[in-house]
């Protein structure tokens, strides 16, 4: 009962933690609602006449909305560079922080959902896919895993970081044996997340693009530059607005271990494209509308070029140790792997993937404004969901906000 | 003696209609396609002498250009002279309109074994019952049996694009 | 939004002995009704109603009770929704001749006409490939948008493409929730009322055959074809997958498939492969047959031969 009546006192604190803040706070959720008012509308408008409002058709079946959930897994995967040094090693800085590489996930995990609904021709049947309730194909398809793993996934950090903060929120010590099991279960449950959802793509024969095995090792690879990236930049603006405390000892060993996930991405890259214009098959055609478009359409063609050259910029400023330690440079090499990344698994991976289709055909799709706006709309739910959370746990992990403090610092 | 062999001797003692050594097998045809108002041709030959010269017609059946081995046959190797309702086989054997199947099948004897069994041409009706075949007639000119060329029906509207100008334009 | 007979929010059967399954069902309905208000035309019967192997034959008696009178509502004319199942040491097979294809389409309207394919957007499940002779068969110098005058263009041939009903079939392979599967008589059929529209089906298929109904499906009231097959041409809704089914509604009552009796130069044949004596049995046995992306194992029961 006791249990009870604490959570309810958490709840109604964090509700009322939630709605203070300065003015800067609020017109960043503002922003956040009219983007998430303007993605409604455009859904709304998707439900009432279906998918015909996107630029999605027969021949490329999936888009813009994949391609953010692929690219969004991969930020969810990207906890685990947190988690590992921080648990296995016992490594003091970054242990502090962990908790909020998982809140990140959580909210990619709301975005990777988001994006799958909006993606589906019938959201009224979303119950189908449940298990138990529905009926799901397990374990011949890869989407009923796909939707196994991240909804365990997403438990799995959901309860950590609620356990953590409602332990420091009631201050009381954690227990590690409760703790450390799940941490460490999140680490192979992180890699199997981004596995399964490269072996979504990576099984399907019909689509040579897609049916490679260095998919699920490049998903990785790619996932680990670009989770840190956003995580690194996060903690420094953590840092200044915040009382929190984060070492640049901890920034920096992020930003070496990414120098090598960089690496070994690029490495991948290159493979890839070796065997593809080495071996010169018929399934070349693939890469070659990436990189230089087919029958005079470009549209990949400038950002496929971005992306290499974005990645191997960033590559170089991690690498070398003066640019890796100096802020500027750390933050440019931040933003373009990002980018990279952000090209490289979303439309760079879904738009060649299926072009020119089965049967040869070529369609040149582009998102359409309606699919851009209902993307936004989601993004602004995944960045809401993770501004929500960190107005309630930097307080907890400060010790301001607590049972017998309540609020009393805002 | 086999029961192969006693369908043989069965089958060459039927005569005309069961020249391809088999017994006489049913296909269900629709009527042959002759031109309308043209048959009986014994109407109008019967009152005839028979020219059996090879010649240009110029008064009647102008209209036919041969264009099937032409440098090779002319009408009466496949129209019977003595009975123009009929055709006839190389061996002098009459068949009726609707069996020509059996004269196209002496020289172009592998369309007739698939078409036998439906392979060649067209079979409509029943995949496990009753089935209607078509004569080679009614898809071949037999005096020019190259196919002729057609019109297609249009083509798909390309993806993106409305099936009717003006309407349902997304983009 | 919904013309339906008013009804209480759940089924009679919910409650007398609620099975755990149905129970969150009708939790989750709270939330799908939502949704459902929002996309037209939706029932609460339709929200709740189970994939086609988990219905009784009763409860599929009424599943096509209310598909009729929907149908008879959108289409003011009665369409009888058929579940003829399939035939016993039956299976489908079809061979299409490459030397004979004129690339005339006739094929392709025959099966919108029979199936009840939307004209607008416009679905063909047929899709008829002109290739140039002398590069052989190869999908990347294919044209499904050729527009002469006559066919067969000089120095092309013609391949249709159409759902190739493997053996082991990609499509049902990735379905997340089992709306598609394959039939003992080999054709492999989409639960229209169980999809969800996820369209990994369609990512997976190296034939091109599957096709998506982008917006709500338009049938002018006076094509639609009455007699149809609850797995099979049935007008379909909005949001959901569909394919060709070999024409399920004819070739399960002996009838040939609408593209077969279509064609005007006898370039497609039918029949069950488990009969000696069908044709397609004596084109896999006297002719020269090619398997579209054989490599892929898929195993189609769909040959291409060389019958000249």
């Amino acid at each position: 009962m006791e249990t009870l009546s604490d959570l309810r006192r958490f709840a109604l604190d964090s509700v009322r933690l939630i709605l203070t803040g300065n003015r800067l706070y609020y017109a960043w959720v503002g922003f956040l609602l009219l983007l998430l008012a303007l993605g409604a509308a455009a859904y709304t408008a998707q439900l009432r006449e279906g998918l015909i409002v996107t630029n999605m058709r027969d021949p490329v079946s999936w888009g813009f909305y994949i391609g953010n959930f692929t690219f969004l897994v991969g930020i969810a995967a990207a906890a685990i560079m947190l988690v590992i040094p921080a648990y296995i090693y016992h490594w003091k800085p970054i242990k502090e922080i962990t908790i909020l590489g998982e809140m990140l996930a959580i909210s990619a995990l709301i975005m990777c959902l988001g994006f799958v609904l909006v993606d589906l021709g019938r959201p009224d049947r979303f119950w189908h896919i449940i298990p138990f309730v529905g009926l799901l194909n397990f374990p011949q398809s890869l989407l009923a895993w796909d939707t196994l793993v991240l909804n365990a996934y997403l438990l799995l950090n959901w309860s950590v970081v609620t356990y953590l903060l409602y332990c420091a929120y009631t201050e009381k010590a954690y227990a590690r044996r409760i703790v450390e099991p799940l941490v460490l279960l999140s680490i192979p449950m992180a890699v199997s997340i981004h596995t399964v959802t490269a072996f979504l793509y990576n099984g399907l024969a019909a689509r040579p693009f897609w049916n490679s095995s260095i998919l699920a090792p490049k998903f990785l690879a790619s996932a680990f530059c670009s989770g840190p990236a956003i995580l690194l930049i996060l903690l420094q603006i953590l840092r200044r607005t915040t009382p929190l405390e984060i070492k640049d000892e901890a920034l920096h060993k992020i930003a070496e271990l990414m120098a090598y996930t960089m690496g070994f991405n690029l490495f991948l890259t290159g493979a890839e494209v070796f065997k593809e214009f080495y071996s010169g098959t018929e399934h070349l055609i693939f890469t070659r509308y990436l990189y230089f478009g087919l029958e005079g359409h470009r549209t990949l063609v400038p950002f496929a070029w971005a992306s290499i050259l974005c990645g191997l910029a960033a590559f170089t400023l991690f690498l070398i140790p003066r640019t890796r330690k100096n802020w500027i440079t750390l933050n440019l090499g931040c933003v373009l792997i990002y980018a990279s990344v952000y090209i490289e698994k979303g439309m760079g991976l879904i738009i060649p993937g299926l072009t020119p289709d089965t049967l040869g055909e070529l369609y040149f799709y582009r998102p359409s404004w309606t699919e851009i706006f209902v993307a936004s709309g989601v993004f602004a739910i995944g960045f809401l969901a993770f501004t929500l959370m960190l107005k309630v746990a930097i307080p907890i992990i400060l010790g301001e906000f607590t049972q017998k403090k309540g609020m009393a610092r805002t | 003696m086999t029961a192969g062999a006693v369908l043989l001797l069965a089958a060459l003692a039927l005569g005309p209609a069961t020249v391809a050594g088999a017994p006489k097998e049913d296909f269900r045809v629709p009527p042959p396609p002759l031109t309308e108002g043209i048959f009986p041709c014994s109407e109008c030959h019967a009152s005839m002498e028979v020219d059996r010269r090879r010649r240009d017609l110029t008064d009647m059946h102008d209209d036919i250009v041969l264009k099937h081995d032409e440098e090779h046959r002319w009408c009466l190797d496949c129209h019977a002279p003595d009975d123009r309702d009929r055709l006839r086989l190389a061996g002098g054997q009459l068949i009726g309109f609707s069996e020509s199947y059996l004269l196209c099948g002496q020289c172009h004897g592998d369309k007739l074994r698939d078409w036998k069994v439906g392979v060649h041409g067209k079979r409509t009706g029943s995949w496990n019952g009753p089935k209607q075949y078509l004569l080679c007639a009614h898809c071949h000119d037999p005096h020019a049996p190259r196919f002729k060329p057609m019109k297609p029906e249009p083509p798909p509207v390309r993806p993106g694009q409305a099936v009717r100008p003006g309407e349902a334009d997304h983009e | 939004m919904s013309d339906a007979p008013r009804r209480p929010p759940f089924p009679e059967e919910c409650g007398g002995s609620p099975s755990r399954r149905r129970f969150l069902a009708g939790a989750a309905a709270a939330v799908g009704a939502a949704i459902l208000t929002a996309c037209k035309g939706g029932s609460i019967e339709e929200f709740l109603q189970r994939q086609f192997h988990q219905l009784s034959p009763a409860e599929v008696e009424v599943l096509i009770a209310r598909l009729e009178r929907e149908h008879m509502e959108k289409f003011g004319s009665s369409v009888r929704v058929g579940n003829e199942p399939p035939i016993p040491g039956i299976e489908f097979g079809y061979a299409l001749d490459l030397s004979r294809c004129i690339g005339c389409r006739r094929c392709v309207y025959a099966c919108v006409r029979e199936n009840n394919q939307s004209r607008d957007p416009q679905i063909h499940w047929i899709r008829v490939l002109e290739m140039e002779k002398e590069r052989g068969v190869n999908i990347h110098h294919a044209d499904p948008y050729y527009d002469h005058d006559l066919v067969p263009a000089e120095g092309h041939f013609y391949m249709p493409v159409q759902c190739h009903q493997c053996k082991n079939p990609p499509c049902v392979k990735v379905c997340p929730v089992r709306a598609t599967w394959q039939e003992p008589d080999g054709i492999t059929v989409v639960d229209y009322n169980w999809c969800i529209g996820c369209r990994y089906c369609m990512a997976a298929c190296p034939y091109g055959a599957r096709h998506f109904n982008w917006g709500e499906p338009t049938l002018p009231a006076g094509e639609l074809n009455p007699e149809t097959h609850l797995l099979g041409n049935r007008p379909r809704p909005k949001g959901v997958v569909e394919k060709c089914t070999f024409c399920i509604q004819r070739v399960r009552k002996g009838l040939y498939p609408a593209c077969v009796e279509a064609c005007p130069t006898g370039t497609r044949k039918f029949g069950n492969l488990l009969d000696p004596e069908s044709e397609v049995r004596y084109v896999l046995e006297h002719k020269r047959v090619y398997i579209f992306k054989e490599d892929l194992n898929t195993q189609p029961r769909f040959f291409y031969y060389y019958g000249a």
